[in-house]
């Protein structure tokens, strides 16, 4: 039990897939500008990283390592089509929001991660439960990123009104730079920096340091 | 040919992949430590990116789209849901070769991007071209070029970002912010430059 407590809860602060693992960054600045298309990205992702995850596990000692990396592309690659079809026949507004962004999803790196990096050397349960934790993970940075953009950059959140406009009758002048794409870099990095002040571990080191004023070292 | 040199042009500052498109940016950001290796993946992506989107627009027009097998006494057949397969499918298959090619002839190359030839299978700059390809439904010399733009586009941004962060490792940089939230900071600021191309009408 513990195990699966852990395997489901790290990715979410301590092992972020986006913050700490770089992976996934792509989608997390392109699909964020509204509140409910990110949600369906969100449920499309940690759905197809769960799902690969187990299949990749469930066969990893039948496929040969040189071609390993084909067969888990056509894996992905198969649930990736599956939730596409999905959102066409029964949410065609949002796939056509999401564009090109739920093909993307097979070339998103937690996906193929996850895959290389859990599902290759642990039984399928474990796996699934890994790449659900991990969609969490994912999810979460995109939601608080989601949140930010849409209620600054349009006052509303899932469409509906929060900070009345302006042109409404209201108070709040809508911040135009919140919807284009540089505002998503910075929240990002923002996030980056909010999350790795509370856990000083993850501060990356340092690759220069200022040498002392003095030229005798240590005399300090 | 003008309209193809503006589809070129559009593709590499107007949208430019990595800084307008978000694409690629696990390799953008990992890989752009050091110029030399920054001019080395950009090579490969604008080689990979000019093979595969072509490869991909015949095999969309030729094979998969609304009555394209029209020709083998199948009308109305569309192939189109097989459509991601597909295009993964060449994309792995042409850095596949492009890797044995350049290990058997050019030697030289093969060592400098070694390690980066089979990241670019996973680089969605590479597979996002394609789509945008189909969604926009190009003819066969259209996509030429803008393979051709979005590639190059992207390596412009990697090689930018690399000189910058050259010289930002000298820097002071509050703890937390060190490392990876400078550099999306960064490109965030580098964003902002390219969108004042936005305006530019071609």
């Amino acid at each position: 039990m513990a195990a699966v407590k852990q395997v489901l809860l790290t990715p979410l602060f301590e092992n972020n897939p986006i913050t700490l693992q770089i992976l996934g960054v792509c989608s997390a600045l392109a699909v964020t500008t509204q509140l409910s298309v990110t949600l369906v990205m969100c449920i499309a992702l940690t759905l197809v990283t769960a799902f690969s995850n187990f299949f990749i596990s469930m066969i990893c000692h039948h496929m040969p390592t040189s071609i390993r990396i084909i067969v888990q592309m056509t894996i992905i690659a198969s649930l990736v089509i599956t939730v596409d079809q999905f959102l066409q026949a029964f949410a065609y507004e949002i796939s056509k929001d999401l564009s090109v962004f739920v093909g993307l999803i097979i070339t998103n790196c937690i996906v193929m991660g996850r895959a290389e990096a859990f599902a290759m050397k642990n039984p399928p349960v474990i796996s699934f439960l890994d790449g659900i934790g991990n969609g969490l993970g994912y999810s979460l940075v995109l939601i608080s990123v989601a949140c930010i953009r849409e209620l600054f950059g349009s006052g509303t959140l899932l469409g509906f009104e929060i900070l009345p406009l302006i042109e409404n009758g209201g108070w709040y002048q809508r911040n135009g730079l919140m919807l284009l794409s540089p505002s998503a870099f910075f929240i990002i990095g923002f996030l980056v920096w909010a999350l790795r002040s509370v856990k000083t571990e993850q501060v990356e080191a340092r690759e220069y340091r200022l040498a002392p004023q003095s030229k005798e070292e240590g005399s300090f | 040919m003008e309209q193809l040199l503006s589809l070129f042009i559009k593709a590499v500052f107007i949208e430019n992949m990595a800084l307008q498109m978000f694409l690629g940016m696990c390799t953008f950001l990992a890989v752009s430590k050091k110029v030399e290796t920054a001019i080395g993946l950009g090579v490969a992506v604008v080689v990979v990116q000019v093979i595969t989107v072509p490869v991909n627009n015949i095999i969309f027009n030729q094979l998969l789209r609304d009555g394209a097998l029209d020709w083998l006494g199948m009308p109305g057949l569309s192939l189109q849901f097989l459509g991601y397969l597909c295009y993964i499918g060449v994309i792995a298959a042409m850095v596949q070769i492009l890797e044995m090619f350049l290990d058997k002839f050019v030697p030289a190359l093969y060592n400098a991007l070694g390690v980066y030839l089979p990241l670019i299978t996973v680089n969605c700059a590479i597979l996002g071209a394609t789509l945008f390809m189909v969604e926009r439904d190009y003819s066969f010399s259209e996509s030429v070029a803008f393979g051709l733009g979005s590639g190059f586009g992207w390596a412009l941004a990697i090689v930018a970002l690399a000189g910058i962060r050259e010289k930002l490792k000298y820097s002071d940089i509050p703890e937390g912010l060190r490392g990876l939230g400078i550099t999306f900071i960064t490109v965030g600021l580098m964003s902002l430059g390219f969108m004042s191309l936005s305006g530019v009408s071609l």
